[in-house]
């Protein structure tokens, strides 16, 4: 194939290296500005990196010390995992069977185009009605309201990738099963959703970061620790008179570590479920 | 198993999705519209019907037109420096050469960072009196004096822009560099048979595999961009002097700041109705693009 001119490959590589500290110079700089003590971020001149690496911030923000910045983060750290877990679950519950029917019954495909449509909807169209709904339930303020509400964004999201993933599954393989005398359910349980458990898991994943990255339901329907999420947490810390701008960065890591892992150990698996998705869609 | 219990199966099978949906999307949408014509408090009167003077009022007002010009603004501006740089970067990362695998694994960072994670990073590398963008730009000598950068309605939407574009840029190249390697080898070892040149072999031979992931792109992120919320609430909230209001942070404002329930509908319902049309003219090129490289 084409040979690559010595000119041409130390073009590539300068252009490498810049997309390189383009992407990383802002994560290092979040990173430098959570261990840097308080003093040097405050320094003129700026003191790039610090003199002694500061990890205290870290302990500060991981202990649950009452009425500390600690505990009000660890109670958002809760809040969050359990409205993105909670929604994630119910939204694969619903996913499942409604992307299996879709998948194998061309004639019902029309009504999925319409959920996928929803996905489309700006969150302020449902969000007054929304509003009154949870105060009248007294959901307001509580996580099980707002994963509820996650689920106007997860639902739609998630039946849409699972049907593209029942569409990889070979139709003739169920028909076997039926022809060889199992039940529907038999066939769904023994042969289907094993072969459709990557894509259940990759749904899952997805709609887990979608919900742990939600804001502005969250900004809405949440008023104290009881329900506040992570991102409501950390907007608040960065609006607020918080002095110590290298505990609003560590906050920063550690709500971005999860995605973030998540992101490069499922990278291929991620790219996969978003070129399908997009392109089928 | 006819064709009729076929399709009541797969309802039944659908039946608690469709449930939940219309409890939390089709019945909050229709209440929106139903508020949007009466002049509804958030919270205390539910308002009585008061016909289109909410539209009225809203489309009459001059924060409605300085607002949509500042979103479609943003919008246009994000969208097309993604595209561009997303399709760069795709382009690099499809050719040979020393750390490619690490760096494709790197794209993923930006775009896996939580929306306010981002806002919040780029607030403090744009702060006023201690942000790493004016300490960077004084001792190399561009700068003179440090600078308000989300304070100043001049530079705030600018500042967002590049904020923006950093995080979501990764997503676009993410789907191009997918479509890159779905390209047959054997077509493009024939185009170099065939002696085609570098501009020909990327628009005869790349583009047209290219144009249909990349048309859903743009329509994804046209509308994600339009809908701008969090991002621009976490770095100035609207400010200063609404420079950087965008359509969804005047709804919040409308609806929650000022508590006017019906009047926040009305315009919620606009923006809806905007990014409708867009998804529908947008869906049309995209059918016509998809066949096209088909």
């Amino acid at each position: 194939m084409e040979r690559q001119s010595p000119l041409f490959r130390l073009f590539l590589h300068a252009a490498a290296l810049l997309l390189a500290a383009i992407i990383l110079t802002p994560l290092l700089w979040l990173f430098v500005m959570s261990i840097s003590p308080a003093a040097d971020l405050a320094a003129k001149p700026l003191r790039w990196w610090p003199a002694t690496m500061d990890f205290s911030r870290y302990a500060t923000l991981l202990s649950s010390v009452e009425n500390s910045a600690g505990a009000a983060f660890m109670a958002s750290l809760r809040n969050s995992l359990m409205v993105a877990g909670m929604a994630t679950v119910a939204a694969v519950a619903l996913a499942v069977p409604a992307g299996w029917a879709v998948s194998r019954t061309p004639s019902v495909g029309w009504s999925l185009s319409v959920v996928i449509a929803t996905y489309m909807l700006p969150p302020v169209a449902l969000a007054v009605p929304l509003y009154m709904a949870l105060a009248k339930f007294g959901l307001l303020n509580s996580v099980f309201g707002l994963a509820l509400v996650y689920l106007t964004i997860l639902a739609p999201f998630t039946t849409w990738l699972m049907k593209s993933g029942f569409d990889g599954i070979p139709r003739e393989i169920e028909q076997a099963a039926v022809i060889d005398g199992a039940s529907l359910w038999q066939t769904l349980r023994i042969i289907t959703l094993p072969l459709a458990m990557p894509v259940v898991a990759t749904s899952a994943l997805f709609a887990f970061l979608l919900g742990w990255d939600e804001f502005f339901y969250a900004l809405l329907f949440t008023s104290d620790q009881r329900a506040k999420t992570l991102t409501v947490a950390i907007a608040d810390l960065a609006g607020g008179r918080v002095s110590d701008y290298g505990l609003i960065a560590t906050a920063g890591v550690l709500a971005a570590l999860p995605p973030v892992l998540v992101g490069l150990v499922m990278q291929r698996a991620l790219i996969s479920g978003l070129t399908s998705g997009g392109v089928k869609g | 198993m006819s064709g009729t219990w076929l399709t009541t199966r797969a309802w039944l099978l659908m039946l608690p999705l469709l449930i939940v949906m219309v409890a939390v999307i089709g019945w909050p949408l229709a209440d929106t519209v139903q508020l949007s014509f009466t002049d509804a408090k958030l919270v205390g009167t539910s308002g009585s019907y008061v016909g289109f003077d909410n539209y009225v009022r809203l489309v009459s007002g001059n924060a409605f037109g300085r607002t949509l010009f500042t979103t479609t603004f943003f919008a246009v501006v994000v969208v097309t420096v993604e595209m561009l740089f997303g399709v760069l970067a795709a382009l690099l990362l499809n050719q040979r050469f020393h750390g490619r695998t690490l760096l494709r694994a790197l794209l993923i960072l930006p775009w896996a960072l939580p929306t306010v994670v981002n806002a919040t990073l780029w607030r403090l590398i744009y702060n006023p009196e201690y942000g790493a963008l004016n300490a960077a730009l004084t001792q190399i000598g561009i700068l003179d004096n440090y600078r308000s950068w989300l304070g100043e309605p001049g530079t705030a939407l600018t500042a967002l822009i590049v904020a923006d574009c950093w995080k979501n840029f990764p997503l676009v190249a993410m789907i191009a560099l997918a479509a890159l390697q779905a390209v047959p080898r054997d077509v493009i070892a024939a185009s170099y048979v065939d002696g085609a040149s570098a501009f020909s072999r990327f628009r005869f031979v790349t583009l047209p595999y290219l144009a249909g992931p990349l048309m859903v792109a743009l329509v994804l992120r046209t509308i994600e961009a339009f809908k701008v919320f969090d991002i621009i609430w976490v770095m100035t909230r609207g400010g200063p002097a609404n420079s950087t209001r965008t359509m969804s942070i005047l709804v919040y404002q409308e609806a929650f700041s000022f508590q006017r329930a019906g009047s926040g509908a009305s315009l919620a319902l606009i923006v809806t109705l905007i990014i409708t049309v867009l998804a529908v003219a947008y869906g049309t090129v995209v059918k016509k693009v998809a066949g096209s490289a088909a």
